[in-house]
This record gives structure tokens, C-alpha cells and sequence, in this order.
């Protein structure tokens, strides 16, 4: 690529000390003279730059129009989060995404597994579109921590230049991929709900709300790659399963990872609810449900729907239901299929917390409540004995069908 | 001796923002501004670590001057030091930037054993300038912490929410968690508090006081760009249904059923 | 309206404010529900300062006056008037020794008041000495260095939860109201014990409970000022104290009318919002005008009393009596505003109303403080004759 300039070695700073020998993904350093050389294979990656500890790199003039990387990134990566032995339920719709980007660059979709090899992890990788698998190995990745996993992806980003890395919106998602952004020095987007390729420029336009879903953004990463984003669960569309798709597997070892954190124990909670995050209906209450124990109507209509039990703030305040269930500026943003507010008035702190709901129902004993201005449904009544009706119903229903 | 440092944002305080159609930016001339109430529940932690420990907490901020009044509020709730970073180059940051900024300001208060960030600012709903701010100060972090276990000789033990749960993650200071509303309840300033933080000023550091490199700072060293703002389509109003309970839930069930929901 | 509060006027405002808003209002209909009295809101109180506001700075205060503990009391009654009560009800039994006692009396119980580590309560009131507080009947014997205390206290605000009381009893029958003697006695002296917890219309999370002394022995270190002072110190002490009970019924008010413009703003009725009509935007433009107009009295004879102005009796009661009967208006008419809903309890008006009537009553009620102004107003005319 012309006009590609390379690192400088300060040499009174050089220290010899070989870090940026083993940083480099490309094998471009070299030490000579108990000094650092860099020779013209250097992709400016930067990685050397970010190891060394006494500062001695110096890189070209940082013109962001001529930075040449920009146009040797091909490929839309994702990344194949697993819990508990699982493909979490955000990585297929990640791939459907990432299917239409790689189809529209006219490039292909790899899947990131920093979890121990798993046969079966790989063949739904593949069944939902995945091109390709990379499986990163390393001891730290496997066990889980997080500082490891994202020192591994950054080698192997660095290596293998993909332009576009998704990840889902979740608890790992939102701590690996900011961290990746910024060592590798480019562009995060948070939380996308809408993904495409402009047909001209190739970029990627990445669509998210702000402000509570009050405001909608679209955001570009111009000059800097990979531009990365996480996706919110549940918002794009999985593809189908095609059982018999297969296709390359790599196996990348990186280079010595620095351990961060140890991951001592892991607690699951709610084992017989649906997570907020992963249910296609929540059934939530509100200050209006006015005990504690009034919660338990709610846990039956939740089971009858195979729901997910979410509540206001107020609620949580109270010390009805733990914080993990509440829904809001302070708890969760959910997004389901159905959204069934019982009890809640709908204070716009709730609201930004589930309007992006596809159905809301709303059902409240005061005809001004706010909630009713959002609700596709609205019951004006006492719940005590809308949702014992609605529970009748849906036992009928299940009962004839 | 705790030397812990929290980051705050100062938002406007209703959700409800307008957009300025012809520069595409957020109208924010008078709707009050608050701390960011994630960053409340990192505030409080700091105090209740140096509570417990001893030491000092000390709040930074990035944006204009008037951030100072945030930062006044959190050394009226007991903050010991208050400092701004400001300069109209660092105007425009993506997350990306703002780590870095944040990075500078936090390298040139000194020592420090623990960064205490909220989950996330209200506004933006990033959750990014946390993880990145650690990386670039070069220590580990844990996002979603739910409570601290324990804390002291050098390393620290929390419980971090996850999906379907929680999970127990050791590491060693310093460190840069990030905090849920679950892990307590912020405290009020007091009035001695918030006499104190009217005679106690901010420290305000800009570009040169903190060696930024020009070009990683404010729009110019952002990665990302945002192009558009809009507002989304309100929702369509919606329906009522009458009739008694029974009536009523029958609708429902009826109307989910023929959008094949359940 | 400007009231040009200095700045740190407003800062005190303003903390009491958000206290009233993020920690007060959120607990309020619960705590009238169950009859809770509020101890973790006092400790909220307490680590704001806002105890301190009206003590010297010697004894750990804040050093301000009468006008800035109305201006707590204002904010604290705007979400709930029986915190309001139970935190104006401390600095009434404070008072007597804040005005009264020795610098060593001073120095043993008022930081701990001013920290809000412990809280006072004021004991005047019996079974048969209400208005007619000259009738009491509780004796105060002297006994070596000790007086002995026999007799009951009825109705005391803060009665079981205050750690200090100033009681005021006979030390000379014979002599009636001048025989009366002002003792401090701290909970947990033998011979003081409380009776049932009292159940009321409203402020019912505020405690009201009856005192009894038995052989009670209070070291003669305790009394207030000299024997015979006691009425003198109790007719002071609640002349002082009456701005706060206008500005607490100025808050409550404040409080309905908030609430009743609100929801006059979103209720729909034939197609409108209630507020749009004239039955309703009437009502509500009087409400705010009736408050305006108690809010600037309260004010203005807090801050006389505070620039020194002597005698204020006339003027205390007038802060006191047009406030309450401000605030029982204001609280029907919002009940009315909200219609059906304002009689149902899930709604916040109703509380308001049931409170607001204790501000006639308590603290010297409202044909009193009548009778205080019209024997001024003659004493006054007599004076000019002169």
C-alpha cells in the first residue's frame, strides 16, 4: 500500500527488552543491537506500540484518511459467546446479521469460540450460517477470564484483520468488546438494534437507540478498524437451523496472556422463571400489586405464558422482588415479543426500560396512568381480578388446544 | 490507607430530551442536570470503602465547567477531592476518547488502588468507558459488580450479575469495577457536606495540564462518528378493552393469540 | 414568590427538599398505613444535618435560626406531615433548654439533640389541663437534691421514642400556673414509663403516647430555670415554636395543591382536563393564593423573631392559625379536585386531609391561639391609651 510508513524506534528510549518481539502478530520486529527494528511488513496494528513499557514507538503521523489498514479488513466476525456449555441465544441472531453484511460486502461470516472445543458448539455455529470457526486455546480463555480472553482476541483481530466484530449485548459482550475496542484503538458501538452495509462507502451503518430509546442513532466507524458493535438480544432475527452445514474449523494459540481475574464460582438464580433478557414475554408488576405476596399471581400467569417475571422500580424498592427483575433507567432494558404491566403506572423511568416492546399490555385500575399512552391493550380494572380472569382464560385455552 | 477514585457523568435529568434538527445535536439548554444515578451508587461505594479502610476518594469528571456542580455534589455526600477535565478540545468524545481523557486525569492524581465507575451513564447507555478506561490504565476489570466481597492486601473479591445469575471474580488492585443499583443505597449530602464542598474548589485540568496527545482526544480522536440522530416513531395508540374482567381477559388472550404471541 | 433566601438558605432548602422527595414521600403512605414511626427517616435527617440547623455552633449546630428550621419543617411536611411533626416536635422539647438551661445543661443535652442521636419531646398536656394548660396536676417535690415527679402527661408527641424530656409540673400547688417548675428527664429513669401508643386520624406515623411519673426521682441539676418559671418557660417555648407549625401546615399544603394540579392537568372529563374548567381552575387559583399568603406570614414573622423582635406572641399565633385553617381548606378542596379518587386511600390526598386537622388542634389550638391575638389586640389599645 502506498504511502505506508512504519513505526519509529526511539533508541534512547529502546530498552531491549524484546516485548514487542512477542507482541507482534505478523513476526515484523526483530531485535538487533539490543534494539528493536521493525521491517516493511508492519501493518501499523499497534500492538507493539501498546506493550512497550518504556514508550519507544513511535508511529507514522496519524492521518486518519491515508491510515492504509482501512481497506485490507475483510470479513464480518462474530463472536460465539457460550454459557454453561450453551450457544447463548443472541449468537444465532448475531449470525443472521452478520450473514446479510458478509452477503452485502461479498465476504464471508467467521464465528470466535474462546470456550473449550465443543463438536456440537461448532456444528449450530455453522447450521446458523457461519462460514468459518476460529477457536481460540488457551488454559485462561477456557476458564473464563475475561482479561485473558480479551488480550487473546486482540492478538488474533490483529492477525487476522476483520472488518466487522459483533458481539451480543450481554454481561460478556458489553465487558470484552469495549475493552478489545480500545487497546485495538477503534470503534464500539453499544447495544445496535439495526445493522447494514452502505452499498457505497462498504461501511458499516450501525443503527442504536440513546436516551432510553427516546432517540435513535446512526453511527459510523470511518477510518479505524474493525469497527466493532454489540447487538441487543432478541432484536434481529435468527436464521433458520440447517443441520448439515459445515465448514473450516482454525485453532488460533496465542502468544502469552497476561490472567486478570479468576472466575471462582458461578451462581444461577431463578432456575424456574425465563431470564428477563431471554423471554419472549414479560409479565411485570408494579406498586399496584401492593404485597409482596401478590407476586405469586403474577408467577402463575408467567408460567401459564412461559413469561419471564420483570417489576417496576417501585416494586424493587419495596423489597417485593430482588433487583435482577426490575425493569428501567436503573434495571434492565428488555425488548420482548409481549410486555404485561400489572399494577405499574408507567413513570418514565419505566417506561425506557421496555417501549421497545412489540406488544404492550397494560393493566391498571386508573384510567390516567401513563402506561396506557404505550399499551397496544389497555384493561382499566382491578387486577386482583383481571389477572385471575385472564389466568382462567389461558388455562381454557391450553385445555382446548 | 484506600486511595479509590470514582468516575461520574453529569446528564440531564429527564429521559426526555428534544433534538436540535439542524445540527443534529441534543437539546440540553434548560433541562437540569443531575450525576448520572448509576454513578450515585459508585459514589457511595467509595465512601463506605473509605469508611471501612480509610483513605480518600476522589471524583473525576470529563465536560464543560458547568460539571463542576456535580462534582461539588459529590464532595457535599463526603468526596474528598474533585477533579474536572475540561477543555474545549475534549468536546465531541466518542467512549473511546473519553477513556483515554479519563486515563490522563486518573494517572496524574497519583496513586489509586480502586476505580468505581457506574454500569452505565443514562444517556448515552454505553457501559463502554469503564472496561476502556482499564484498559487503558492498564489494570483489570469487572463489569455488573452487585457487591465487594472483600477487599484489602491487594487483591478483591465481588459478585458480578450475569444472566440468570451471578458470579464470584477475584483479582488484584488496582482495579476498575463497574456498579449495579443493587449494591446499596446512595446517601444524601449532608448540609455540613454541602457547606463544605462551597468552600472546597474543583481542580479543573485541561489538555496541556494533563500531556493528552492532541489526536486521541475529543471528536478528533474518536472512532466512531455519529451521523443522524431522530427521534422514533411514537407508538400507535392503542386499545382499550371493555367489558368485565372476564370479557376483558377474554379480548386479550384472544387479540395475543391472533398475533400468534402465545 | 421571591423570598431572596441567601445562598445557603437555599442549599438548606433545597437538601430538605430532596430528602422530602427521594426518601420521604416514597415511605410516606406506608408508614400511615401501618402507624410506623419513622426511625430510619429520623437517621436520614439526622446524617443530613438537619437537626443541627437550628443550634448554636458551640454545641455541634449549624447556627441558624427559626427561619431556616421552617424552611426544613416546610419541606419535610410537603411529603409528609407526621415526619415533619416528629422531627419539629424534637427541637419543641429542645427549646426550653436551648433558651433556658445552664451552659452545663446546655452542654449535656444539646449536641447529642443538634447530631439528632437523640430526640426531645415536650410534656405540658394532661388528661384535664389542655387548652386550660394552668390546670396540670403533676407535682415536682423536692427531695434533698433530687425532686420527686408524680403524675401523667398526655398526648406527647415523640412520647417513647424521644431519649430527652422537658416536663413541666407543680412544684407549689398552692400556687397554680406560678407554682410551675420545668425539669428535663431523660428516658429510662426509674419511675417514668409510657403508656399505650395512641391511634389517630392522621400524622399517624408520628408517635403520641402518654407519660407516667411514679416516685419518679430527677437530680434538682435538671430543672430549668428557677422554681416557679416553669409556665413562663412552657408559654415561650410555644410561642416560639408556632411559626413551625405554620410552616409545616404550609408544606402539607403545598403538598395537596401539587398533587391537585397535577392530576387536574391529566384527568379527563368530557373530553378535557378537569383543569380546564372553571369550577376546578377557581378552586386551584385559591388554594395557591391562600398558601402564598400563609407561606409570606409564616416567613416574615420567623425572620422578626430571629432579627430580635420581642414581644411576638400576637404575631407567632397569627403564624400558627391562618396556616392550620389554610391547610384544612386546601386539603378538602384537593380531596374534592380528585373526586372518587381523592376518598380512596391508594390516592395521596386524602392523607393529607386526615393530617392537616391536627394542625388546629395541637400546639395550642386554633381558638387559642384566637384568644392570644384578641387579648393582644386589647392590650395593645390599653397601652396606646396610656
Amino acid at each position: 500500500m502506498e504511502g505506508k510508513g512504519r513505526p519509529a524506534i526511539l533508541k534512547e528510549e529502546c530498552t531491549g527488552c524484546g516485548a514487542c518481539v512477542e507482541a507482534c502478530p505478523i513476526g515484523a520486529i526483530r531485535m538487533h543491537d539490543g534494539l528493536a527494528q521493525i521491517d516493511e511488513s508492519c501493518n501499523l496494528c499497534g500492538g507493539c506500540r501498546d506493550v512497550c513499557p518504556s514508550g519507544a514507538i513511535r508511529f507514522p503521523e496519524e492521518d486518519r484518511e491515508k491510515q492504509p489498514a482501512v481497506a485490507e479488513h475483510h470479513h464480518v466476525w462474530v463472536f460465539a459467546e457460550v454459557r454453561q456449555g450453551k450457544l447463548a441465544s443472541v449468537v444465532p441472531e448475531l449470525l443472521g446479521a452478520g450473514r446479510r453484511l458478509a452477503d452485502q460486502l461479498g465476504e464471508s461470516l467467521h464465528a470466535v469460540v474462546v470456550t473449550a472445543p465443543r463438536e456440537e458448539i461448532y456444528q449450530q455455529l455453522f447450521g446458523y450460517g457461519a462460514d468459518a470457526v476460529w477457536q481460540v486455546e488457551h488454559e485462561l480463555v477456557f476458564e473464563g477470564d475475561e482479561m485473558a480472553r480479551a488480550a487473546a482476541l486482540c492478538q488474533l483481530i490483529r492477525r487476522e484483520r476483520p472488518a466487522v466484530v459483533l458481539f451480543g449485548a450481554t454481561a460478556m459482550g458489553r465487558s470484552l468488546a469495549p475493552r478489545i475496542a480500545t487497546r485495538l484503538k477503534t470503534g464500539l458501538t453499544a447495544d445496535c438494534t439495526g445493522l447494514e452495509i452502505d452499498p457505497e462507502t462498504r461501511l458499516l451503518r450501525q443503527i442504536r437507540p440513546a436516551f432510553g430509546g427516546n432517540i435513535m442513532a446512526e453511527i459510523l466507524t470511518k477510518y479505524r478498524r474493525p469497527q466493532m458493535a454489540t447487538v441487543r438480544p432478541r432484536v434481529m432475527k435468527a436464521p433458520r437451523f440447517r443441520p448439515d452445514s459445515s465448514g473450516p474449523i482454525h485453532h488460533f494459540v496465542p502468544a502469552e496472556l497476561d490472567g486478570g481475574l479468576t472466575l471462582e464460582e458461578l451462581v444461577l438464580e431463578e432456575v424456574e422463571t425465563v431470564n428477563l433478557e431471554d423471554a419472549d414475554i414479560i409479565v411485570s408488576g408494579g406498586r399496584g400489586l401492593g404485597d409482596p405476596r401478590n407476586f405469586a399471581l403474577l408467577e402463575e400467569l408467567a408460567r401459564l405464558l412461559g413469561a419471564a417475571v420483570g417489576a417496576s422500580r417501585a416494586a424493587v424498592d419495596s423489597g417485593w422482588i430482588p433487583y435482577p427483575h426490575q425493569v428501567g433507567q436503573t434495571g434492565k432494558t428488555v425488548a420482548p415479543k409481549v410486555y404485561i404491566a400489572v399494577g405499574i403506572s408507567g413513570a418514565i423511568q419505566h417506561l425506557v426500560g421496555m417501549q421497545s416492546s412489540d406488544v404492550i399490555v397494560a393493566i391498571n385500575k386508573n384510567p390516567d396512568a401513563p402506561i396506557f399512552k404505550v399499551a397496544t391493550y389497555g384493561i382499566v380494572g382491578d387486577l386482583f381480578e383481571v389477572v385471575p380472569a385472564l389466568i382462567r382464560q389461558l388455562k381454557k385455552m391450553r385445555g382446548v388446544t | 490507607m484506600l486511595h479509590v477514585v470514582v468516575c461520574i457523568k453529569q446528564v440531564p435529568e429527564i429521559t426526555e430530551v428534544s433534538i436540535d434538527r439542524r445540527t443534529n445535536t441534543l437539546v440540553r439548554e434548560g433541562v437540569p442536570s443531575i450525576i448520572n444515578p448509576f454513578d450515585m451508587y459508585a459514589i457511595e461505594e467509595g465512601l463506605r470503602l473509605k469508611e471501612a479502610h480509610g483513605g480518600t476518594v476522589s471524583v473525576i469528571s470529563m465536560g464543560p465547567p458547568q460539571v463542576e456542580s456535580s462534582l461539588k455534589e459529590a464532595v457535599a455526600m463526603g468526596a474528598d477531592r474533585a477533579v474536572l477535565l475540561s477543555d474545549s478540545r475534549f468536546a465531541g468524545a466518542d467512549t473511546l476518547a473519553t477513556a483515554y481523557t479519563l486515563a490522563q486525569g486518573i494517572r496524574r492524581l497519583g496513586q489509586f488502588d480502586l476505580v468505581i465507575c457506574g454500569k452505565q451513564a443514562i444517556d448515552g447507555d454505553t457501559g463502554q468507558v469503564g472496561p476502556g478506561l482499564a484498559e487503558e490504565l492498564g489494570i483489570p476489570h469487572v463489569t455488573y459488580v452487585r457487591r465487594i466481597r472483600e477487599l484489602g492486601d491487594g487483591m478483591l473479591r465481588v459478585e458480578r450479575m450475569v444472566e440468570g445469575g451471578w458470579e464470584l471474580i477475584s483479582t488484584t488492585l488496582p482495579a476498575l469495577i463497574s456498579v449495579v443499583k443493587d449494591i446499596n443505597e446512595p446517601r444524601l449530602p449532608s448540609l455540613k457536606g454541602i457547606m463544605r464542598a462551597k468552600r472546597t474548589p474543583v481542580t479543573v485540568w485541561g489538555l496541556e495540564e494533563l500531556g493528552c496527545d492532541p489526536q486521541r482526544v475529543g471528536l478528533t480522536g474518536s472512532a466512531t462518528e455519529v451521523v443522524r440522530i431522530w427521534t422514533p416513531e411514537p407508538r400507535e395508540s392503542g386499545e382499550l378493552l371493555q367489558g368485565d374482567p372476564e370479557q376483558q381477559a377474554r379480548q386479550l388472550v384472544e387479540r395475543l393469540r391472533g398475533l400468534g404471541v402465545i | 414568590m421571591q423570598y431572596f433566601l441567601s445562598e445557603e438558605q437555599e442549599a438548606i432548602r433545597d437538601l430538605a427538599r430532596r430528602l422530602a422527595e427521594e426518601k420521604i414521600r416514597p415511605q410516606a403512605p406506608v408508614l400511615d398505613e401501618r402507624e410506623e414511626f419513622p426511625s430510619q427517616l429520623m437517621k436520614e435527617l439526622a446524617r443530613a444535618d438537619l437537626f443541627a440547623v437550628p443550634f448554636p455552633e458551640e454545641y455541634g449546630g449549624m447556627g441558624y435560626g427559626l427561619f431556616e428550621l421552617c424552611l426544613v419543617v416546610e419541606q419535610l411536611a410537603w411529603a409528609c406531615a407526621g415526619v415533619a411533626t416528629s422531627y419539629a416536635a424534637s427541637f419543641l422539647g429542645a427549646l426550653p433548654i436551648l433558651e433556658f438551661g445552664t451552659e452545663d445543661q446546655k452542654r449535656r443535652y444539646l449536641p447529642s439533640l443538634a447530631a439528632g442521636e437523640r430526640m426531645a419531646a415536650f410534656a405540658l398536656t394532661e388528661p384535664e389541663a389542655g387548652s386550660d394548660a394552668g390546670a396540670i396536676s403533676t407535682t415536682a417535690v423536692r427531695d434533698g437534691d433530687h425532686y420527686v415527679l408524680n403524675g401523667t402527661k398526655q398526648w406527647i408527641t415523640n412520647g417513647g421514642e424521644a431519649d430527652v424530656y422537658t416536663v413541666i409540673a407543680l412544684t407549689d400547688k398552692t400556687k397554680g400556673a406560678r407554682g410551675a417548675s420545668a425539669f428535663v428527664v431523660e428516658k429510662g429513669t426509674p419511675g417514668f414509663s409510657f403508656g399505650k401508643k395512641e391511634k389517630k386520624l392522621g400524622i399517624r406515623c408520628s408517635v403520641t403516647r402518654e407519660l407516667s411519673f411514679t416516685d419518679c426521682r430527677v437530680p434538682a441539676h435538671n430543672r430549668l430555670g428557677r422554681e416557679g418559671m416553669g409556665f413562663l418557660i412552657a408559654m415561650r417555648t410555644l410561642d416560639k415554636a408556632r411559626p413551625g407549625v405554620g410552616a409545616l401546615a404550609v408544606g402539607l399544603a403545598q403538598g395537596a395543591l401539587d398533587e391537585a394540579v397535577a392530576y387536574a392537568s391529566q384527568r379527563v372529563q368530557f373530553g378535557k382536563p378537569i383543569s380546564s374548567f372553571q369550577a376546578i381552575g377557581h378552586k386551584l387559583a385559591d388554594m395557591a393564593t391562600l398558601i402564598e399568603a400563609s407561606r409570606a406570614l409564616v416567613y416574615q414573622v420567623a425572620r422578626s423573631i430571629d432579627a430580635g423582635q420581642r414581644d411576638f406572641s400576637k404575631e407567632s399565633a397569627m403564624a400558627k392559625l391562618f396556616p392550620a385553617d389554610v391547610a384544612m381548606r386546601v386539603t378538602l378542596e384537593a380531596v374534592q379536585v380528585f373526586g372518587g379518587y381523592g376518598y380512596m386511600r391508594d390516592y395521596p390526598v386524602e392523607k393529607r386531609m386526615r393530617d392537616a386537622k391536627i394542625l388546629q388542634i395541637y400546639e395550642g389550638t386554633n381558638e387559642i391561639q384566637r384568644n392570644i391575638i384578641a387579648s393582644a389586640l386589647v392590650r395593645e389599645l390599653k397601652s396606646r391609651r396610656r
